[in-house]
């Protein structure tokens, strides 16, 4: 059926989908050998070089040859077949835009292909940066979905017709479901728990089988738990979201790191949702380390597809970055090159939120809409008339109940600069120069007070004021908090550096 | 999978708690366990416990299948969410409650008395909630929470507090002031000084917040997991 559509669309759309040129046939038998071969170094290059060239060259504004045109070049083979169809309708979501049907299909593709990788019969190696993919584009065609389907208002009756009849097709339970069943599938979290004690070898060989096995239901169930996380926070459960991502150590290098996209999205998505639970020390430092990190080596990712993606996480996450300090003065987390970057795109508008009058609210609006994620509302929509567009609705409560908490911290910034001046100052005195008459300072430093210190994810609290006080019946003692030198952490660090230097220079050979 | 476990899970020792957590914990994006989770607020409501993770499940399911949403089990999950502060739990709940729902009454006076928490506002806070008796007292506890929560942040920021401004924080007064003192010097390390008016001051036990002697220099600390990673350098 879906091959009938494709044949009216030849004729619609001025191409043949069963057309398949040679270089393409060609790349499809090479692709089939070398997964049966497991050949994981040449499947990664046709993967990302080979594809995109093709798809340059031939397939600019159409979509690549049918499925059924390229199945006879590779043995008609089921599982390949479901993967070719995973990178058409990918390459579809990319350069065109998806109709409905074809929108049902992918859904019905992702199905057919999660499945037989549940129930463990596949016995291939891929790569891990297509295994990130599919997780990522499978999160993204979800969040596109919604995003349509929340647009009722100019819908046709066919669309509306279609959409009543395939009301599973990217239906939220099955996205969760399918995400939570590859983790617990693949018994992931277990080993990366039995990993700690060295029972078990994962991080260490990449994520790859050594044993003749297959890593693609274990990496799938790995990346999964950052799909769930980057759902939830679509979602706006945030809690849950960093829930999902815990058997991940972010504070180590993993399989996380090895795709840049992943090591990306996993920090953006911990970042924001750590940004939304006020826990701005823990958004701070991430956002810091992966925006240090993508400074030093994005030039070694210019040729590659994700780059343009690399560099608009990159700007969203400054952005992100710019509130959480204006939130949050702390700039002794913040690395100088970060800094600096920083000042440069975001300083005069840091300064502006930093003054919380009417312009500074327009700021924190202006960055939580550019980098935030495309909330979605993710029940089925109402049929009645008349129909309406809610895709704004799930980003508009998200934005409005950020910039209501802004608005709550709005009188501290002005005590700040007031504590940054004095060690010691009456109650009577600080309100008289803060205009405020002294019950409503009391309640604006208790304020303070429950603001920089947040609640962490063991329930214990945690300081992140800058400066701080005590009261002692009516006076304040002002606490300064000192820079620490982090001598421990430094020490660590030019321990491992110099084991490096000597290893490096044992293996120099002198001629 | 998803049913026969949650068959399995119901079947199981222990009482509804114990399934409870289970269910949202193995369970959780099943549409099935929405009349458990909503039986399991009401128990934390008669019994005094608090589970964020099941309310969360709870108004996920809630999100996705719009028309089951129950307001007032909606209200029930916001009240125990205010109690939990300083935790932002009243917050991760307003995340996933849509906007429309969030205009109802109900739900704006919640809102506001949330509100005044947040910004330390005792006062009104109290003047509200004893205005809004129906939402807060059909929750056991509240008071007391509430109460805890006020202490918290006043033992954040002060070392001395004049006996006023404690009486106006956990809204009580006279006698029932004095006895709630008498609790607090014998069992919590509080001792009642003179002040130079009138008045009590009350001095509240130091801790790192409010003494800073007593702050831990937690940033110089390493944790034993880093260290471990040089021991084959060292050896």
């Amino acid at each position: 059926m879906a091959n009938d559509e494709e044949r009216l669309q030849a004729q619609d759309l001025g191409y043949d989908p069963n057309f398949v040129p040679d270089p393409v046939k060609t790349f499809v038998v090479h692709l089939y050998r070398h997964i049966r071969e497991k050949n994981v170094y040449e499947i990664h290059q046709m993967y990302e070089t080979s594809f995109q060239t093709l798809s340059e060259r031939f397939f600019k504004d159409t979509p690549w040859p049918s499925v059924d045109a390229v199945a006879q070049y590779v043995d008609n083979d089921h599982v390949f077949c479901l993967l070719y169809r995973e990178m058409w309708f990918r390459h579809l979501y990319a350069r065109l835009t998806p109709t409905l049907r074809q929108r049902i299909d992918s859904w019905d593709n992702y199905c057919s292909l999660f499945q037989v990788v549940l129930h463990g019969v596949v016995n291939m190696q891929l790569p891990n940066q297509w295994l990130w993919d599919m997780v990522d584009e499978f999160v993204y065609q979800f969040q596109s979905f919604c995003q349509y389907r929340a647009k009722m208002k100019n819908k046709t009756e066919q669309e509306i017709a279609l959409l009543k009849q395939f009301d599973q097709a990217w239906n939220v339970f099955g996205v969760l479901n399918f995400l939570q069943a590859l983790v617990e599938k693949s018994t992931i979290i277990q080993i990366l728990e039995q990993e700690k004690e060295g029972l078990e070898q994962f991080t260490s060989n990449d994520g790859y089988d050594y044993n003749g096995g297959s890593n693609v239901l274990k990496v799938l169930g790995y990346f999964s738990m950052v799909g769930l996380l980057r759902v939830h926070c679509l979602l706006g459960d945030y809690h849950t979201g960093l829930k999902c991502l815990e058997p991940i150590d972010i504070s180590q290098s993993g399989v996380y790191t090895i795709v840049i996209g992943c090591h990306i999205t996993t920090i953006y998505h911990y970042g924001f949702a750590n940004l939304m639970l006020r826990r701005y020390v823990d958004a701070i430092r991430e956002f810091n380390k992966i925006l240090l990190y993508i400074f030093k080596y994005k030039v070694y990712h210019q040729k590659s597809p994700q780059y343009e993606q690399i560099l608009k996480k990159n700007e969203q996450m400054y952005a992100l970055l710019a509130i959480s300090l204006s939130l949050c003065p702390q700039s002794r987390l913040v690395d100088e090159t970060v800094n600096s970057q920083l000042r440069e795109k975001y300083g005069e508008k840091m300064s502006r939120m930093q003054r919380y009058d009417d312009e500074a609210f327009a700021m924190y609006d202006e960055l939580f809409s550019y980098a935030c994620p495309k909330f979605i509302t993710p029940s089925a929509p109402s049929f009645e008339e008349p129909l309406v567009n809610y895709n704004q609705d799930a980003y508009r409560l998200q934005l409005k109940l950020f910039l209501y908490e802004a608005k709550q911290q709005q009188l501290l910034s002005g005590l700040r600069t007031f504590l940054k001046v004095y060690s010691t100052i009456s109650l009577a005195k600080l309100a008289s120069y803060m205009e405020v008459d002294e019950p409503t300072l009391r309640t604006i430093l208790m304020t303070y007070k429950h603001k920089t210190h947040a609640v962490d994810s063991a329930g214990k609290i945690i300081s992140n004021a800058d400066v701080d006080f005590y009261i002692d019946d009516d006076t304040i003692h002002v606490v300064e908090s000192k820079p620490s030198k982090r001598y421990g952490d430094y020490f660590l660090r030019q321990v491992v550096k110099l084991e490096k230097v000597i290893n490096e220079m044992d293996s120099i050979k002198l001629e | 999978m998803g049913r026969e476990a949650a068959a399995a899970a119901e079947k199981g020792q222990g009482g509804t708690a114990y399934t409870v957590e289970q269910l949202v914990a193995f369970n959780r994006y099943n549409p099935d366990i929405l009349p458990d989770l909503e039986n399991y607020v009401n128990d934390q409501v008669s019994s005094q416990t608090y589970s964020l993770e099941s309310n969360l499940c709870l108004l996920r399911l809630y999100q996705f299948e719009s028309e089951k949403m129950s307001s007032q089990i909606v209200a029930r999950i916001l009240v125990k969410a205010l109690m939990a502060m300083p935790a932002p739990d009243f917050s991760l709940c307003l995340f996933l409650i849509p906007e429309r729902v969030q205009m109802e009454e109900r739900f704006k006076t919640l809102i506001v008395l949330s509100h005044y928490l947040e910004t330390g506002r005792f006062r009104q806070f109290w003047d509200e909630a004893s205005k809004s008796r129906h939402i807060v007292e059909a929750v056991p506890g509240f008071e007391q929470a509430i109460q805890g929560y006020a202490i918290h942040v006043l033992s954040l920021t002060y070392q001395k507090i004049p006996r006023t401004v404690l009486a106006e924080a956990i809204n009580v007064e006279g006698l029932s002031l004095d006895k709630f003192l008498e609790h607090q010097v014998e069992n919590s390390g509080w001792v009642i000084e003179k002040s130079q008016g009138e008045g009590q001051l009350i001095v509240l036990p130091r801790n790192e917040f409010n003494d800073p002697i007593l702050k831990k220099n937690t940033a110089d600390s390493v944790p034993l997991e880093h260290v471990t990673r040089i021991f084959p350098i060292l050896s």
